[in-house]
């Protein structure tokens, strides 16, 4: 039971159209080299459900998103993403913004084949002002609250990125925080799991095996695979490459540039150019 | 007293940045065994001076996923970490309201509506920001206060252009899910703090930091809040409080980079 994959074979299975969750968190363990072979491909049209990070502004960028589900965007050590507001602000994809607790109910409702699941969050808000699909539920028991009913995040595919994993598709998560890469592979058709590193055997502690194999479908080896976010305890973000795609994103042209020398070729050459940018960050 | 310098020479000295963190500090003050959530830096020094303090019950995060055992020492240190909360666990624990957080806003109102998501019409934002991360479920779970480092009628508007954090008149309006468990506690600010105790929950000014005078921070406002006949002067720093910031919280002095002096 071997569900290796290459990037290639992976990009090849997503098709245009598709609703497409991205584990990770923000700037925080995403799986950074699925989201950059997609851009090797014309996939577009795509539905993505994320808490976003540089995953949400690459996909906008390139115009594959027509519609965001999502709680936020956000770089992290820098608060706003510079290619998901110019997409905002250009009207250029769909948003659906949700609350960060009716996004775990709405995964984990999926996750559990069921419709919906009720939560406080969003009432009293404009989240269901500006999202006319969002309905309430009524409390059947004596309170008889009326609560948000968060509705189910059913996923085509999923794509996360964790320290370890083995052939047949079972996931280690090594850092503090494993945010909801298993809910997200519980919630979708198709899983597909990058790692830093296959392995035979799992070591370290079982609460963190976290991704079962019933619930993925290709496995890929991708050392370095969610830079420039941090995949801790192998690495942190690389915050002097995250500052040089936000100083890029804010002209078209240094957007060019910086596409031609990043994101032109496969994932080696993405990552030679990034040891090649850490050198010279280094003599300056 | 056993402070080395006397208390009032000291507090002679504070600097606004230092007064806005001891404000801050404020809003957990009666607050037991439960998480002081922050953002932004001035709330994160006050959550921390609470702690060592008054309220040393207060749970405190690293700001990713384990709750500090004490407020002081190196982050990568495994050492402080009295527990563990993930993403998933920190929105179980605000559902079961076992917390206060402290969060920033772009824009607020005269009830307390916060804006964090955009600027402008939603479907088609002027300037696009964060998105409305937790604000909502903060809101209605348990008690919030704001922290904003630069008082201006730009900040507290007449209507927020999009409700993230709930308010008092959305939350009535609402009806009894959202009124339940709301509270919003504080809004600190550069000039002055503000409180909802008034009949209909409308801003009220509190007190006013030491040297800002009552006109000035309504010049600053963008609605009339309520105003008692006697505004009080926002306390100063104890001696012990400032050695605290000083020495062992902020040694580098990052409240300055988030307030004008």
């Amino acid at each position: 039971m071997d569900k290796s994959l290459s990037l290639a074979g992976f990009a090849a299975r997503i098709e245009s159209g598709m609703t497409v969750g991205i584990g990770g968190w923000g700037a925080r363990r995403k799986p950074m080299a699925l989201v950059r072979a997609l851009l090797r491909t014309d996939v577009a049209d795509l539905t993505v459900v994320s808490c976003g990070g540089p995953d949400v502004g690459l996909l906008a960028a390139a115009g594959r998103i027509s519609k965001l589900v999502a709680p936020f965007v956000t770089l992290d050590s820098v608060p706003l993403e510079p290619h998901f507001r110019a997409a905002r602000e250009a009207g250029a994809l769909e948003f659906e913004e949700w609350d960060e607790s009716m996004f775990l109910w709405g995964l984990t409702a999926a996750a559990h084949r069921l419709p919906f699941m009720p939560v406080r969050a969003g009432i009293g808000s404009d989240i269901p002002r500006h999202n006319p699909r969002l309905r309430t539920v009524t409390s059947p028991y004596q309170d008889g609250e009326e609560l948000l009913a968060a509705p189910a995040l059913t996923l085509d595919v999923t794509l996360v990125h964790l320290n370890r994993a083995d052939v047949r598709g079972n996931g280690q998560s090594l850092g503090p925080d494993p945010f909801f890469d298993d809910l997200f592979t519980e919630a979708a058709e198709h899983t597909y799991l990058s790692c830093e590193r296959v392995v035979d055997h799992f070591t370290g502690p079982p609460q963190s095996l976290l991704v079962q194999r019933q619930n993925v479908t290709g496995v890929l080896h991708t050392p370095r695979g969610a830079h420039f976010t941090a995949c801790a305890p192998d690495y942190g973000r690389d915050e002097a490459f995250q500052r040089a795609y936000l100083r890029a994103a804010q002209d078209p042209d240094a957007w060019r540039r910086f596409e031609e020398h990043f994101l032109a070729g496969d994932e080696h050459a993405y990552q030679r150019a990034v040891d090649g940018f850490a050198q010279r960050e280094a003599t300056v | 007293m056993t402070a080395r310098v006397p208390a009032a020479a000291d507090a002679a000295r504070a600097t606004r940045a230092e007064v806005c963190v001891v404000a801050c500090a404020e809003v957990w003050r009666g607050d037991g065994e439960v998480l002081a959530a922050t953002a932004g830096t001035v709330p994160a020094l006050g959550a921390r001076l609470a702690r060592l303090t008054f309220s040393p019950r207060l749970l405190l995060t690293d700001g990713e996923a384990m709750l500090l055992s004490t407020p002081v020492g190196a982050p990568e240190d495994p050492a402080p970490a009295e527990g563990w909360l993930p993403y998933r666990k920190h929105l179980s624990l605000a559902a079961r309201g076992k917390r206060h957080m402290m969060m920033g806003a772009s824009q607020l109102d005269r009830y307390g509506n916060q804006n964090i998501s955009c600027i402008g019409d939603w479907a088609r934002p002027r300037r696009q920001l964060l998105g409305a991360r937790g604000a909502p479920s903060n809101t209605v779970n348990h008690p919030v206060s704001y922290w904003v480092p630069r008082h201006s009628p730009r900040v507290f508007v007449p209507r927020v252009d999009t409700v993230s954090g709930v308010g008092y008149d959305r939350a009535a309006e609402a009806g009894p899910a959202a009124a339940r468990f709301h509270e919003l506690r504080r809004v600190v600010t550069d000039l002055a703090v503000f409180d909802f105790a008034t009949p209909d929950h409308r801003m009220r000014l509190a007190s006013v930091h030491p040297g800002v005078s009552v006109a000035q921070v309504c010049e600053q406002t963008g609605f009339e809040p309520a105003v008692p006949d006697q505004v009080p002067v926002t306390r100063e720093p104890t001696g012990e409080e400032l050695r605290l910031l000083r020495e062992v919280l902020d040694p580098h002095g990052n409240r300055d980079r988030e307030v004008r002096t």
